[in-house]
């Protein structure tokens, strides 16, 4: 038994853990994302490292206390490097019997649960399907657990406050987060600055979240049933500053900074769509910045209204999800045809159709490759985590107005809705933007508006306005460096080349894939997107215990970069988990005739590391000897 | 060099170098005559002007008019227009369009981009066919309408594009025809003063599919009669002598009157500028067979352009928040470590 200095913590225990993977469950109402929003705030400004995953159902408001309506927060933090929210939780707290029936089986064997037993009545473990109550049929008896009425110690908190009775309630989730934050000894000073500034205007509603985050506290400080406080000493962590940030976030600050590089002013046309709404009520906020954003009336007015916005001059981006770029494929087409920079970006969600819309995949992979008549190509690059989307966003613009073309850029609402620390860059050090509008015609010159780079090959961006270059393109084939309609073979041919060479050509401008471990061995595990991080943490083990596996991720996905062939071929097997069903492993295997191996997973929900991890050492078992 | 400095420019200067593909006796040549007219008229600057178009028979136009031009894809030329007019508001931009691609593929841009009032003049050429898809019916066909896709004759019933556009709010709404060139030419250049939205709906013949379409009020033996030129502040009254006009009732429902019964001066004085859609609504609604057909501006009413109001935000979101690149990465909580 351990004594604290101030004897706080006499007679209770104080354990030293190297991570922790703590899941919030409970109703669409109870504020859990709010809840694991604020513990992730908090343990970040505490220099430790973390990641989260919030899953949430589509519905604003399920009935209460029913299975739909659960929504769960999970978040892992740790005094070492992670690369995923974790798998199996070492805490749930649930909220009532549907979060309980939702979550319980994914804890941790001994590990712990905070159960609120305040709604167990017959009618709720009715509407969580529960036959018998959970607590004493004997299926909870391998677990901690750690029964807590939570609406009872609210209310008793609360008998002063002049709130009624609902809105006292409706306070429960700050005194779960307060014993959390005893047993994890976390600073509690964020969360009570964030309260006070979220509801200024509600000085009773402050003072009722505060009391009952407090009251939290103390009581698992004081009462028995919690017997032991975790610490988990920071991070390790490059020097800098830091903040922490979520997927949507990052590729918008990505987009806006690239467009500060290049001076160009970003124009969004967006239709709301889950999960990317985000992206359009962030860049909302930044007028201030001159960014343009224009809800459009639907998914192809979004897009064709940012290509006019490229074409006068701007950079034209539109945001969506799976259905949304179902929709915008004729007008991608059109950018393509009039060679035009546009960013298109898709933060993908489980299809086809609706599909699960607060779910993740990563299925739309093909649809931005090839999900346009003709043949029409664009670069697409891929996020592979929350930080990794700022770099991706800026990226995605440098390639968009040199090459004059259309950028997918895939993230996923995984990343989107994740979050992370992220180490901010000094904007000083960002790669340049440039950008060369054609200079105004002299008197008797024809414009040629299809003239070509030599180098990229793509044609002048000559901004209406400009004395000189009138000029008319369009979606019907033309006729190279003049742009004038064309219907003739050879030029069809010379064109659809030229366009496939354009793209191609990025090839020269990116890095070469380097990856995470020997350039040669047994096994290369290859991704794009967010299984990352997974597949980090899996690979990372395999090395650490003598394998010779490596592991490389691929953010430029057409064209890829030029050293991919040669990197698969290094190694005995290469295995591709993806949230699809293999569409990466197809392209690569058509493109270097190499056995890439498919690890593919399609519910809804990211890879585990330790499934890949599984998948991994049984592939292992076969290659070595 | 200035304005000032150049010649005059000429209807010719709008004339591009690309042979013009519209089949002989199209009443698009007509149109395309009186745009050129209008913007010589008007000395519109051939690299400040901006004509968006989608697809179909119309939307070669750009590829005729000596100024910057983008030929799209179908049905969305007024979204594409409206990204081009926010992002630059400073350019003149025009949209031309036909009755399938901006009533039926694109129907909600349409009325989107009137709703919100963009400042995009709209030229709607409606020949109530579907020209270069060689002749299926349009939403503006007449019911009955016997084409290779309705051979039995069309049971839709066709929109009233005036009256769609009164619906949608469009602020201005003009309506002109290809055989009457300097009405037409009129029309147009009044479209173009316009702040926001202008919707000009032009009657075209298409001679091969749908030939003769308004010969019943455009034929030169019948036009004086059958045709009702709208003008502000005047009555509306209509024949060669002007001798029979139209009048509302208390419902709205236009009636006819005349010298011979000795009510003409009850004819009602039209006021384009008028708040209530009411008398607008009821002229574009009227029956083409029994009454005269209507064709000048319906309506025409001042509100804020839709990129005025959004640049404004700009420019307050500019002076009330300062802020570089740098400050904007670090908002939100952040943590040094050393």
């Amino acid at each position: 038994m351990q004594q604290d200095a101030s004897g706080a913590l006499v007679h209770k225990h104080l354990q030293d853990l190297d991570q922790v993977v703590i899941r919030f469950a409970g109703d669409s109402g109870d504020g859990m994302q709010l809840t694991g929003d604020q513990f992730t705030r908090t343990t970040a400004l505490m220099g430790n490292d973390i990641a989260t995953f919030p899953d949430f159902p589509a519905e604003i408001r399920a009935p209460a206390g029913t299975l739909p309506g659960v929504s769960a927060f999970q978040l892992r933090f740790s005094s070492f490097d992670i690369h995923t929210p974790g798998d199996a939780p070492d805490v749930l707290v649930a909220m009532n019997p549907a979060a309980l029936k939702m979550h319980v089986k994914e804890i941790k064997k001994g590990g712990i649960l905070i159960l609120n037993t305040a709604s167990f009545a017959p009618l709720d473990l009715k509407k969580a399907k529960y036959d018998k109550d959970p607590r004493t049929d004997g299926s909870l008896d391998e677990l901690h657990v750690i029964e807590v009425d939570l609406e009872q110690l609210t209310r008793d908190a609360l008998k002063d406050s002049p709130l009624d009775q609902r809105s006292k309630d409706r306070s429960k989730n700050m005194f779960a987060l307060g014993i959390l934050y005893w047993m994890y000894q976390r600073d509690m000073e964020p969360t009570i600055k964030m309260i006070t500034g979220k509801f200024a205007k509600k000085p009773d509603v402050v003072a009722a979240n505060l009391t009952v985050l407090r009251a939290g506290f103390t009581f698992a400080e004081a009462t028995e049933v919690f017997q032991t406080a975790y610490r988990v000493a920071p991070a390790p962590m490059r020097p800098g500053t830091y903040r922490n940030i979520m997927g949507n976030q990052a590729l918008c600050l990505g987009l806006v900074a690239a467009g500060q590089k290049s001076g160009l002013k970003l124009f969004l046309g967006s239709y709301p769509i889950t999960p990317a709404s985000d992206i359009l009520h962030q860049l909302s906020s930044y007028k201030h910045m001159g960014v343009v954003t224009f809800q459009a009336e639907d998914e192809i007015a979004a897009v064709t209204s940012a290509i006019g916005a490229s074409y006068s001059g701007c950079l034209g981006i539109t945001s969506t999800s799976g259905p949304g770029m179902a929709l915008k494929a004729e007008a991608i087409g059109l950018a393509v045809m009039a060679e035009l920079p546009l960013v298109i970006l898709n933060v993908q969600r489980a299809g086809p159709s609706t599909g699960m819309p607060t779910k993740t995949q990563q299925a739309d992979l093909l649809q931005a490759m090839y999900g346009r008549n003709g043949e029409s190509p664009v670069c697409v690059l891929a996020a592979s985590t929350p930080a990794d989307a700022f770099e991706v966003g800026y990226e995605a613009v440098r390639l968009a107005v040199k090459y004059m073309v259309p950028v997918v850029v895939l993230s996923d609402g995984y990343i989107a809705n994740g979050s992370e620390p992220w180490l901010l860059p000094d904007v000083d050090q960002l790669p340049a933007v440039p950008v060369t509008f054609a200079k105004p015609g002299q008197p008797g010159q024809k414009f040629m508006p299809y003239a070509r780079d030599p180098e990229t090959l793509a044609r002048p961006w000559a901004r209406p306005g400009t004395p000189g270059l009138v000029h008319r393109i369009g979606g019907i084939e033309k006729a190279d460096v003049t742009g004038n309609i064309c219907y003739d073979p050879d030029n069809h041919q010379h064109m659809v080349d030229t366009r496939a060479q354009k793209v191609a050509n990025i090839q020269n401008d990116i890095p070469p894939l380097v990856p995470l471990g020997a350039a040669t061995g047994d096994l290369l595990v290859l991704g794009w997107g967010s299984t990352r991080g997974p597949i980090t943490s899996s690979v990372l083990k395999l090395q650490a215990r003598g394998h010779k596996v490596s592991a490389a991720f691929l953010r430029h996905l057409n064209p890829w970069p030029q050293n991919v062939g040669t990197l698969l071929r290094g190694f005995k097997r290469v295995i591709l988990p993806e949230m699809n069903k293999g569409q990466l492993a197809m392209l690569l295997r058509a493109r270097y005739l190499i056995d890439v191996e498919s690890f593919s997973k399609v519910n809804g929900q990211p890879f585990h590391s330790e499934e890949i991890l599984t998948h991994l050492q049984r592939a292992l078992q076969e290659i070595e000897p | 060099m200035t304005t000032a400095e150049r010649p005059p420019l000429s209807k010719k200067d709008y004339k591009t170098d690309q042979e013009v593909r519209w089949c002989p006796g199209c009443g698009d040549y007509a149109i395309l005559n009186a745009v050129q007219g209008a913007f010589a008229r008007l000395q519109k600057q051939l690299h400040e002007t901006v004509i968006i178009s989608g697809i179909g028979c119309s939307s070669r136009f750009p590829y005729y008019m000596e100024t910057y031009g983008f030929h799209t894809i179908h049905g969305r030329a007024p979204a594409v227009a409206t990204g081009v007019k926010v992002a630059h508001p400073e350019l003149d931009v025009w949209v031309v369009t036909g009755d399938g691609d901006a009533m039926s593929i694109g129907g909600n841009h349409f009325i989107h981009a009137m709703r919100r009032n963009v400042g995009l003049k709209i030229l709607m050429f409606n020949n109530r066919i579907y020209g270069l898809t060689k002749g299926q019916y349009s939403p503006t066909s007449e019911q009955g309408k016997v084409t290779k896709s309705t051979p039995m004759g069309s049971v839709d019933y066709p929109f009233v594009p005036i009256a769609l556009a009164i619906g949608a709010g469009a602020s201005f709404i003009a309506r002109g025809v290809d055989v009457f060139g300097p009405h037409l030419e009129e029309v147009i250049v009044k479209a173009s003063a316009h702040t926001g939205t202008a919707m000009v709906e032009i009657y075209q013949n298409c001679n091969i599919f749908n030939d003769g379409a308004y010969d019943g009020f455009t034929d030169k033996d019948v036009r004086t009669e059958r045709v009702l030129y709208l003008e502000h502040g005047k009555p509306l009254l209509f024949g060669s002598k002007q001798d029979r006009g139209i009048r509302f009732d208390q419902d709205f429902r236009p009636q006819l009157v005349s010298s011979a019964t000795g009510d003409l001066g009850a004819a009602y004085v039209w006021d384009e500028t008028l708040d209530n859609p009411a008398p607008a609504m009821a002229l574009a609604s009227m029956s083409e067979a029994d009454m005269p057909v209507p064709i000048g501006v319906f309506r025409r009413r001042v509100r804020p352009a839709f990129e005025t109001l959004v640049n404004a935000q700009l420019e307050q979101a500019k002076a009330s928040k300062q802020e570089t690149l740098q400050e904007l990465l670090l908002q939100g909580e952040t943590w040094v470590v050393k």
